[in-house]
């Protein structure tokens, strides 16, 4: 640090600021021990030796051994060894070489602790809710489209995916957020970028939450689309939550954990009472609604949701789902490890070579990894981690646990997911997942066009159809596209072996379309929120009075023009000609892979600006980076360019405006002339947006990488992190306290009450 | 135990004596056990948030003096509930 100036501010200059306060034991474990710590002992060698061999043989099995049937636990231990390898040591080069946390340093909820915002939390509990707030139906829904594939290329990019790119951004965001107060992407994006980098990462941000939420609510459409049984059972969640907000508001304030148990209850039984009521003749009749209507619901539902006060019915919802998703998890968990469930899907299928599977369109690579964007790698996290997270660290070393840990439960979700997809025969699952343009939403249509795909050892009967669909209680199966009610029969059959039987299938399928629903629900409303919010504050830098969130026409003008956006493109999905799901997925994961594009360039050029000693451990983040940014943009491509009509917008968008003015009144799956003019117009929203999208992340990648060689050039470049602040607390850094930490942790709790800071735990 | 402990499982033993009917080796499973259940209720109150009032209270008590009285509990959930009106946290897929 003694040559050329301008020198950026490192590390060690800043380091000799954290004066420790000598009254208080150490804030941060020494050194010494630390390095004692990682020491290897024998029993240490042999645990992770077992580890890497069980990883390894679960790995030959799915990958190699080719036999009829692969048993699922192999994927189990393939996913949790592998997550547990890339834990212990890759996230550990990451903290060593990259984020480099100094538990010396206060973090912002110990600097700013104010009891609301900013309150250091314990890093167990803080675990959850992260967790909460980044997983929900998008793990459940991505996997099981691309079981369409085969089940080895899912595997392999959930696993691997998560280990490299995502748990890697989840991580490096939260830290770096963390570093600055809690700055959102948006804010760090304008820090180091730029205007325009910042500017069009926050545009980025606002049409991809809009993108997200509509075809989110697709899932939810589709899933409830006539059937009775899910509509009553959903529809009830309105109650229980307003219920919920009432006694929390009025008889019981914050008893949660209370008032989450009776919601639950109520819950089990509207599920329980939907199969009753769907049985009666005025049941059947009242609840039996097409997508069209219950699009229409979701978008009154969306708008009335994000205007009422947050206590009456987010709030409530919030604690249902954060309830449900831990419970679910480890309930799934459970019955795959207890059930085993052999799988007869292929390793790599017949649409694997191809771009034309009925379940999305599109060659493996790229659209394999836009398909599954949650579980391996999510750009949406990136909004999470840069949120309410980093303001509740208690101690800077913990974010590897929570940030990257965080991910890889949510990657083993997926793994859970696409394990109850490939249980489920495969001629239903293509039945179910095929588009009503293809199989025109009949058993008959459906079993004619599976038996024409060609499949290996799948021979379709119209019975096994119908009696499926009669034991999980709906009406028909046949084209329930979105994931959901695969996920929910794959579940429903994993979950009778250990449960209940058969007589409890249609109970299950119905629990877990609930499920989904909930958290699918939830992220509608919060989304619609924060998307109003940001709205608000872009028109407020124009119209200041639109910045007064407490301004009711404001909020409602806001809430309108956001709820139009995804309501917009969701009508357009319900409506869809060639089948919704299919078409309109990929620009999900499309939107959510650029976000990550977007949030890893802006830590490539957070970490160059740090120093010298940091370039060369830039791979980190730009494999994944690379890797993130040719895969979405080739799949936009392909999207923009594509002349298969299958695959490209706009070459559908042509051929059927060819034959338009060709005078043709059907052209492929569309049976009239209105169907032909609706392609022409989806197909134009869908190849639109995927220019503008494009764009925006090409901008910021340019932007970025710009950013990250001058700092190389320059050995740094400006510091954006907080002004450090000497810690006066003490906190083990994983799950786990090791026996150094445990050895502090004693010092700390021995100290006068008086002298302890507030809410220390152990 | 101070009120900065109140809600974490009790890590004392079972008392002696609590279970007679057991030999020592059923009371210790009981004691357990009833770890165990402390530590899931401790984790999930953390969680769902229902201690928030008493770390508000615990922060306040730190950091101003008998002058600026706390809010009641009710005025706490209602002020935390209106901030969240006024400040939404997004919710991932």
């Amino acid at each position: 640090m003694t040559s050329q100036p301008p020198q950026p501010i490192l590390d060690a200059e800043r380091g000799a600021a954290l004066e420790p306060d000598s009254s208080l034991p150490p804030t941060a474990v020494p050194e010494a021990d630390r390095a004692r710590e990682r020491r290897w002992t024998l029993p240490k060698i042999l645990i992770w030796t077992a580890i890497a061999l069980l990883g390894g043989i679960a790995w030959v099995m799915l990958a190699l051994v080719r036999g009829e049937t692969v048993n699922a636990i192999w994927f189990v231990f393939a996913a949790v060894c592998s997550y547990l390898i890339g834990y212990r040591f890759y996230s550990k080069v990451i903290q060593r070489y990259i984020t480099r946390p100094d538990d010396r340093r206060a973090t912002p909820a110990e600097v700013k602790a104010d009891g609301k915002d900013f309150v250091p939390t314990d890093r167990r509990v803080l675990f959850g809710h992260h967790f909460a707030a980044i997983a929900g139906a998008g793990p459940l829904v991505g996997p099981v489209l691309a079981a369409q594939m085969g089940y080895l290329p899912g595997t392999v990019w959930i696993i691997v995916g998560v280990i490299l790119a995502g748990a890697v951004q989840d991580y490096l965001v939260l830290f770096f957020s963390m570093r600055r107060g809690g700055r959102t992407i948006g804010q760090m994006a304008r820090d180091e970028l730029g205007k325009i980098g910042g500017t069009a990462a926050i545009i980025a941000s606002l049409l991809i939450m809009l993108i997200i939420v509509a075809i989110l609510a697709l899932v939810v459409v589709n899933a409830l689309g006539e059937s009775p049984w899910g509509v009553f059972s959903v529809a009830m969640t309105i109650p229980i939550a307003l219920f919920m907000g009432v006694y929390l508001r009025y008889l019981r304030p914050g008893r949660i954990t209370e008032v989450s148990i009776i919601g639950f209850v109520l819950l089990m039984a509207a599920i329980i009472a939907g199969g009753w009521v769907a049985e009666t003749p005025w049941g059947a009749e009242m609840f039996t609604l097409d997508r069209t209507a219950i699009a229409w619901g979701i978008i009154i539902y969306g708008f009335i949701a994000a205007v009422l006060p947050v206590w009456l019915l987010l709030a409530p919802r919030d604690y249902l789902s954060t309830f449900m998703k831990i419970g679910v998890i480890v309930m799934l968990a459970g019955a795959i490890v207890l059930v085993r469930p052999e799988i007869a899907v292929p390793a790599f299928s017949e649409f694997a070579g191809g771009e034309l599977g009925p379940v999305f369109s599109g060659s493996l690579f790229p659209f394999l990894f836009v398909t599954i964007a949650c579980g391996a790698l999510s750009g949406f996290h990136a909004l999470i981690a840069s949120g309410t997270t980093p303001k509740l660290i208690e101690k800077e070393r913990q974010t590897r646990f929570i940030g990257y840990g965080g991910m890889l439960m949510e990657s083993f979700v997926a793994i859970m997911a696409l394990v109850a997809a490939l249980s489920l025969d495969r001629g239903i699952y293509f039945a179910m997942n095929a588009s009503a343009a293809a199989t025109g939403g009949t058993v008959e249509g459906a079993v004619a066009f599976v038996n024409s795909l060609g499949l290996a050892g799948v021979n379709l009967t119209p019975d096994v159809l119908t009696s499926t669909a009669a034991a999980v209680g709906e009406e028909s199966i046949v084209s329930r596209t979105g994931g959901a009610p695969t996920l929910a029969l794959g579940l429903a059959n994993i979950m009778q072996q250990a449960f209940g039987g058969a007589a409890m299938a249609g109970f299950w399928y119905h629990f877990a379309i609930m499920f989904e629903a909930l958290f699918i629900l939830t992220a509608v409303d919060a989304g619609t929120r924060v998307a109003r919010f940001m709205l608000q504050d872009s028109i407020g830098n124009v119209l200041p009075r639109f910045k007064d969130t407490a301004w009711r026409p404001g909020v409602w003008i806001t809430t309108a023009i956001m709820v139009a956006g995804w309501g917009f493109i969701l009508i357009l999905g319900v409506t869809d000609p060639l089948g919704g799901i299919n078409t309109f997925f990929p620009l999900f994961g499309i939107a959510n892979q650029l976000l990550a594009v977007i949030a890893l360039a802006v830590v490539l050029a957070i970490v160059a600006k740090r120093g010298r000693s940091y370039v060369k451990w830039l791979w980190i983040i730009a494999v994944p980076l690379a890797f993130a940014a040719v895969v979405t943009i080739t799949a936009s491509m392909f999207k923009i360019f594509s002349p298969v009509p299958q695959v490209g917008y706009w070459a559908n968008h042509f051929a059927f405006r060819n034959a338009l003015d060709a005078g043709e009144t059907s052209f492929g799956t569309a049976g009239s002339v209105e169907a032909m003019e609706a392609v022409v117009r989806n197909t134009a929203v869908q190849g639109t947006l995927s220019i503008v999208f494009v764009t925006l992340a090409i901008i910021v990648l340019i932007t970025s990488v710009r950013a990250s060689i001058v700092a190389i050039r320059n050995g740094g470049g400006e510091n954006t992190e907080d002004v450090p602040v000497a810690s006066r607390r003490f906190a083990p850094a994983g799950l786990f306290a090791t026996k150094a930490e445990k050895a502090l942790e004693q010092e700390w709790a021995a100290l006068p009450a008086g002298e302890r800071p507030e809410s220390v735990r152990h | 135990m101070t009120a900065t402990n109140a809600g974490r499982p009790a890590r004392t033993p079972v008392r002696a004596g609590a279970a007679p009917s057991f030999g020592p080796g059923a009371r210790a499973s009981l004691g357990v056990i009833r770890r165990v259940i402390g530590a899931v209720g401790w984790y999930v109150q953390d969680l769902m948030g229902d201690t928030a009032y008493r770390r508000y209270l615990e922060h306040h008590r730190a950091h101003h003096g008998p002058e600026h009285p706390p809010l009641t509990e009710r005025q706490f959930w209602r002020a935390r509930m209106d901030d969240q009106d006024r400040n939404p946290g997004a919710r991932c897929c």
